[in-house]
Parts: C-alpha cells; sequence; structure tokens
C-alpha cells in the first residue's frame, strides 16, 4: 500500500490577523510559514494507515524551497520521504492548476492507493484541491472523512461527518480522502525524528519531469482571479461570563440578566 | 561565522513551540493560581524524550547537544515559568550530575527511567544555612558505616524534592572541610528517614515545588556515591555550569513573552489619540527590552556552542545567565508598566511573569555570584 499526503505550507494563523489585503495579493504575507493546519490531521491519518495497514506514506507539496520546511515536519511526524514540485512557471497557480501540478506529481511518483488531503487551507479556504486531483486522476473522493473504518480487498470504508450525523461509506483503491479535525490528534515528533528528518534530501521534480506545459499552470492557466480582497472589520463585541457554582445558579443568573439588563424575555 | 539555526534546531524549536503553545501556555494560568504541579505537561514531556533531551542515546535519552537544551528552556520559558522549572531542576542538575559523573553501572540503573521521564531527579545543595556558600555552610554530613553511607541534616528549596524519585545531595564527607570535604550521593526519596516538607509558599513558580528536607539517619549502599569522594564541590560546580545555560534561557523565555504581551499591548491601547506604539516613549521601552533580548540570546548560544564544542565555557555561562536573568527581571518590569493598571492584574499574564522571572537572578548562582565567578575568571586567566 502506499499513501500520499497532500499538503500545503501556509501562514501561522495567530499571525493571519496582522496580514493586509495588498500583502495577501502580492503573496507576500511576511508572516511564519507553518504546516497548513488542517494539513497536520491528513498527514497523522496518513501515518496511521501506514501503521495500520502497512505500506508507505510519502508527503507531497508544490511550492519554493521554503515549502521544504513543511515537508520536513511531515517527514519529522512520520513520513517516509517527501517530494516537492516546483517550476517558476507554477507561480501563481490556481486550485485547479495546483491540483493538476499534485495528480501529475503522484502519477510521476508511481501513483498511491490512498491520497490524503486536509479539510482545506487556512489562507485560501476553498476547500477545491482535493476535488481537482480526483478529477484529474479520474479516481473518487471522500470528503469530511472522520473515520478509517477499514481498508481491506481493494476497497476503503470510511466515516463522513455530515451537518446530520455520520454516514459510512465504501469506495474502491485508489481514492482521494479528505480529512476533517475529528478523525485524529496529531502527533508531536519526537527529537530523534526531528534529526532523521532535518537529514533527509527532499527531490523536487520540475514541470519538464511532471510533463507539464508553461501554458497549463501558473497565471496563464489560472481560472481563478483575485481582483479584489478586503480585509473584515474586527468585530467588537462585549462578553460577559456568567460566574457560579451550579448549573443552577449561573442559569438564574443568565435569567436574571436577559430580563433585566437586556430586557429581552 | 553562521548565525542561522540549523534545519534540525530550527525544526525541533518550531516543534516545541508548537507543543508550547497547545499543552504548556493555556495551563500555566490555573497552575499558578492553584499552585498545581503541571502533572500533564511534565508527562507529556516524558513521551516525547524531551525530559532526557541531552542525555545519550545509550541511556534512553535523546542525545541533543547543549544548543537544543537552551532552545527547548527558552520555549517552556515563554510558555509557564514553572513547568519550565520543573523540568529544568529535572534534566539540568540531578539528571546531569548522574550523566556527568555516574559510573557505568549507575548511568544504567537511573539514566532511562530519568531520561524517559518515568522517573524525575533533583539536586539538593542549599541548606538552611548554606547558599552562595557551599563549601564552608554545609552541615549535612555522610559517614561509612559498613556498606553503607548514613546521612543527617538537612536540604533547604529543593525543587522536585516531593516528585522526584531520586535525588542527587551534596554532604560533607571530609570533616577537615575545605573545598575539598564535600561528596554527591544519589539518594532515592522513598528512603526511610527522608522527610520532605510541604512546597513553599513563594512569590512565583507556583507550580514547581521547592521543599525543605530533613534526613535523619538517611542510609544508602557505598554505590551511591556520585563520582569521586570528596570531589562534591567540584563536580557541582560543573553540573551548575551547564544549568546555568538552562536556567538562562528559561528566563529569556519569559522575557521574550513578556515583551510579545508588551508590543501586542501597545498596538491595542490608544493614548492621547494614537497607539500606545506610536508614542516614542513606549517605543523606548520596546528597543530597550528587545535588544537586551537579542543580546541575551546571542550570550547564551555561544556559551552553548563553547560547551558542544568541548571548550572551556564556566565564565561564558555565568555572562550569559547574568544577562539573561537580569534582562527577564527588566522586561517583565518593563512589559507591567506598558500595560499600565492592567499590567498589575492578574488578568494579564505579565504579571505572572514578573512573579517567575524574580527567581532567575537567585537560583543557581545569584547575579552577584555571577559576578565573583566572572571576576575570578578575568583576573586569574
Ligand atoms: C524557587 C527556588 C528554587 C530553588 N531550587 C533549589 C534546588 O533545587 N536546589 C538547591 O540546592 N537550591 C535551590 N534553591 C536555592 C538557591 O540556589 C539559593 O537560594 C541561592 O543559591 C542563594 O543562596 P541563599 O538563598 O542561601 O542566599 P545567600 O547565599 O545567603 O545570599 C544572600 C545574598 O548575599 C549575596 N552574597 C552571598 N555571598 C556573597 C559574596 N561573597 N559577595 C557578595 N554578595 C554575596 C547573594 O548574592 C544574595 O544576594 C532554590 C531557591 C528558590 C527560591
Amino acid at each position: 500500500m502506499k499513501y500520499v499526503v497532500c499538503l500545503k505550507q501556509t501562514p501561522d494563523t495567530t499571525e493571519l490577523p496582522k496580514i493586509t489585503p495588498e500583502q495577501a495579493l502580492a503573496g507576500n504575507e511576511g508572516a511564519t510559514l507553518v504546516l497548513n493546519p488542517w494539513d497536520e490531521y491528513a498527514v497523522e491519518e496518513g501515518i496511521r494507515l501506514k501503521e495500520r495497514f502497512g505500506g508507505e506514506t510519502v508527503a507531497l507539496s508544490m511550492g519554493p524551497e521554503s515549502v521544504d520546511q513543511a515537508l520536513r515536519s511531515a517527514l519529522a511526524m512520520g513520513c517516509d520521504r517527501a517530494v516537492r514540485l516546483w517550476d517558476p512557471s507554477f507561480a501563481d497557480s490556481d486550485y485547479w492548476s495546483t491540483a493538476l501540478i499534485l495528480a501529475r506529481g503522484i502519477e510521476k511518483d508511481g501513483g498511491a492507493d490512498i491520497i490524503v488531503t486536509g479539510k482545506m487551507s487556512v489562507d485560501g479556504n476553498a476547500a477545491a484541491v482535493a476535488h481537482g486531483i480526483a478529477c484529474k486522476l479520474g479516481i473518487p473522493l471522500l470528503t469530511q472523512v472522520a473515520r478509517v473504518v477499514d481498508v481491506s480487498d481493494g476497497r476503503i470504508t470510511v466515516e463522513r461527518l455530515l451537518d446530520e450525523g455520520r454516514e459510512t461509506v465504501t469506495a474502491p483503491l485508489p481514492v482521494v480522502i479528505s480529512v476533517v479535525k475529528e478523525i485524529n490528534e496529531p502527533r508531536y515528533p519526537t527529537f530523534i525524528r526531528i534529526r532523521k528528518a532535518s537529514r533527509t534530501p527532499i527531490p523536487v521534480l520540475s514541470a519538464a519531469d511532471l510533463n507539464i506545459a508553461p501554458e497549463e499552470v501558473g497565471q496563464a492557466a489560472a481560472r481563478v482571479r483575485w481582483t479584489h480582497l478586503v480585509k473584515p472589520e474586527p468585530k467588537k463585541r462585549q462578553v460577559t461570563i456568567i460566574e457560579g457554582d451550579t448549573p443552577e445558579e449561573k442559569a438564574r443568573k443568565l435569567l436574571d440578566y436577559l430580563m433585566d439588563v437586556e430586557k429581552v424575555l | 561565522m553562521e548565525f542561522a539555526l540549523s534545519e534540525e534546531h530550527r525544526l525541533f524549536r518550531d516543534t516545541v513551540r508548537g507543543f508550547v503553545a497547545k499543552e504548556v501556555r493555556p495551563r500555566a494560568r490555573h497552575i499558578d493560581e492553584t499552585g498545581e504541579f503541571p502533572w500533564d505537561a511534565i508527562r507529556k514531556m516524558g513521551e516525547l524524550g524531551l525530559l532526557g533531551l541531552d542525555v545519550p542515546e545509550a541511556y534512553g535519552g535523546m542525545g541533543a547537544d547543549t544548543l537544543s537544551v537552551a532552545i527547548l528552556f527558552e520555549e517552556l520559558g515563554a510558555g509557564c515559568g514553572s513547568t519550565a522549572l520543573v523540568a529544568e531542576a529535572h534534566l539540568c542538575l540531578g539528571t546531569a550530575a548522574i550523566v556527568m559523573f555516574g559510573s557505568e553501572a549507575q548511568k544504567q540503573r537511573y539514566l532511562p527511567a530519568l531520561a524517559s521521564g518515568q522517573s524525575l531527579a533533583g539536586l539538593g545543595l542549599t541548606e538552611p544555612g548554606a547558599g552562595s556558600d557551599l563549601v564552608h555552610g554545609i552541615r549535612t554530613t555522610a559517614r561509612r558505616d559498613g556498606n553503607e553511607w548514613v546521612i543527617n541534616g538537612a536540604k533547604m528549596w529543593l525543587t522536585n524534592a516531593g516528585v522526584a524519585d531520586y535525588v542527587v545531595l551534596l554532604v560533607r564527607t571530609g570533616p577537615e572541610g575545605g573545598s575539598r570535604s564535600l561528596s554527591q550521593m544519589i539518594v532515592p526519596t522513598d528512603t526511610p528517614g527522608f522527610e520532605v516538607g510541604p512546597p513553599e509558599k513563594k512569590m512565583g513558580l507556583h507550580g514547581a515545588w521547592s521543599h525543605a528536607v530533613s534526613l535523619d539517619n538517611v542510609r544508602v549502599p557505598l554505590e551511591n556515591l556520585l563520582g569521586e569522594e570528596n570531589m562534591g564541590l567540584h563536580q557541582t560546580l560543573q553540573v551548575l555550569d551547564g544549568g546555568r545555560i538552562a536556567i538562562a534561557a528559561l528566563a529569556l523565555g519569559i522575557a521574550r513573552s513578556a515583551y510579545e504581551a508588551a508590543l501586542q499591548y501597545a498596538r491595542e491601547r490608544t493614548t492621547f489619540g494614537k497607539p500606545l506604539v506610536e508614542h516614542q516613549a513606549i517605543q523606548f521601552k520596546l528597543a530597550d527590552m528587545a535588544t537586551r533580548i537579542e543580546a541575551a540570546r546571542l550570550m547564551i548560544y555561544r556559551a552553548a556552542w563553547l560547551k558542544d564544542q568541548g571548550q572551556p565555557f564556566t565564565k561564558e555561562a555565568a555572562m550569559a545567565k547574568l544577562v539573561a536573568t537580569e534582562t527577564a527581571e527588566f522586561v517583565t518590569r518593563e512589559a507591567i508598566q506598558i500595560h499600565g493598571g492592567y499590567g498589575y492584574s492578574r488578568e494579564y499574564e505579565v504579571e505572572r511573569m514578573y512573579r517567575d522571572a524574580r527567581l532567575m537572578s537567585i537560583g543557581e548562582g545569584t547575579t552577584e555570584i555571577m559576578k565573583m565567578v566572572i571576576g575570578k575568571r578575568l583576573v586569574t586567566e
């Protein structure tokens, strides 16, 4: 079995409020870059799949050299290998082109039985790349995966987290799954793994390696254009915390507050 | 000359930073307010190997270098002073003494449990009548009786004594006195006669328990002597040299956190029609804080580097400890000043940091003792 985790490097969410729309548009956020928090769950699940069902887990990302840091985080957590896809022509690729590049990368690396992605990225928030990869590879996609129940006989059974509850579905391999944070608790790397990860070379595949023409990717092929970016006003709300020793006491105080102060009841 | 962290150190720092943000800092206020011991974080650190970070791999440690230790304690200090001090006393004092001076048999016996955090350790030097002046002050004695040492006396401020399985004690073995009359002993804390008092009531660091310990005919086998008989003072000073790099890093972490909190507050708070950060007087404060933090970090890294190169580092470690701990006091004070009245409130973390930072220029050698160490080296080198 082979599992490929597709991951992205994103600004640290604690620094997102500092980023201006101009910086975001220029793709130069000036923030600390980390492994996309949603993708940590994907990396963890990729490693757990290997631990449960055997095989190899590969971390894959499209991006410039700085992205090696995110890939090394994935190696330190327990991925066996990492591959980076980069070419100057890849810059400014939209979701669709990114999906194309990742799909070609997976093919070039010999394919995969299960491709794992996070739910979305904290900067783009599109939740579109997993769909694109499945589409490009012509294989099924299972989104909102909260538990991998089983992998056997060329099939995967998962639980999907829906608004109404959980749904158990089965699909043939190969498959793309995008996972939600309920699926696991990502591990912290140990120092020994960190040391190993920091010394593992990360090969880079270029546009030529992936047989991708310049007009297929980057700004040239982008179907999504960011023309206008605004920052939402920070929400200014007054918060009152109701204190009390028992739930009953708190409820009584809340009721008083709603009736006497807010006069909504 | 290379000022950037290696890939290994950067990845380690980011990992520890993430760990502290999630597992350590959110608990810091609760620990301070209740005085609870930070068991959660300490257990998790054990699982990750952080409690045996620079213990050699052969004894179950991670075999990391001193720079990694400095990085660990800066990050822990930034999250929670109490948690950091517990780990520091365990790893850089009690465990380090066994790593540095243990026989092969002692290392095999004690280090795997200590490195994995299954057991905690501490180091007992200070006594009711001995702190800076150990040579003349130590009254606790160990005398031979058959196959055993019999230890009598009292220790003060022994951090981790109530939670550790083993402590290393500095005791008098030579009645003639002088610098060659003290020895280090490994003492299991469940030995009859080893009585631990309640955690001392302190200004800060409420989750790092320090205790008075009385030793009443505590018997340990002869083989529990650590290192050489009557060479305990020299051994202790060598352990403290390394420990000072860690305590300096811990102080640096507190300073960094307080500075970051002050900077953020200064961005948000408006007076006289503009944010605090735009007042030059506040910018000057921030400039002083950031500059001293930067200087302290460079001195800590250099002392760590010298130690890892196997070069003498006593003076540099003392200088780093002096600068970093005084910086922590300065920065936490200024951070409160920038917060104004709110800085004096328990609602804001800087209030806790100020109290936690205060120990750093006292423990493991006071500021005055650091200057004596540096001065002595300057005039004799
Ligand atoms: C929270 C906490 C945790 C601690 N944990 C431990 C522990 O785990 N193990 C342990 O052994 N100890 C521990 N200590 C004790 C600590 O190491 C001592 O308090 C410290 O070494 C100072 O000793 P002292 O308190 O006896 O002060 P003293 O030595 O009495 O010094 C009093 C003052 O005089 C100054 N002074 C002393 N001699 C000179 C001199 N020659 N010239 C100029 N000035 C001088 C000192 O700098 C200080 O300002 C801890 C203390 C605290 C508060």
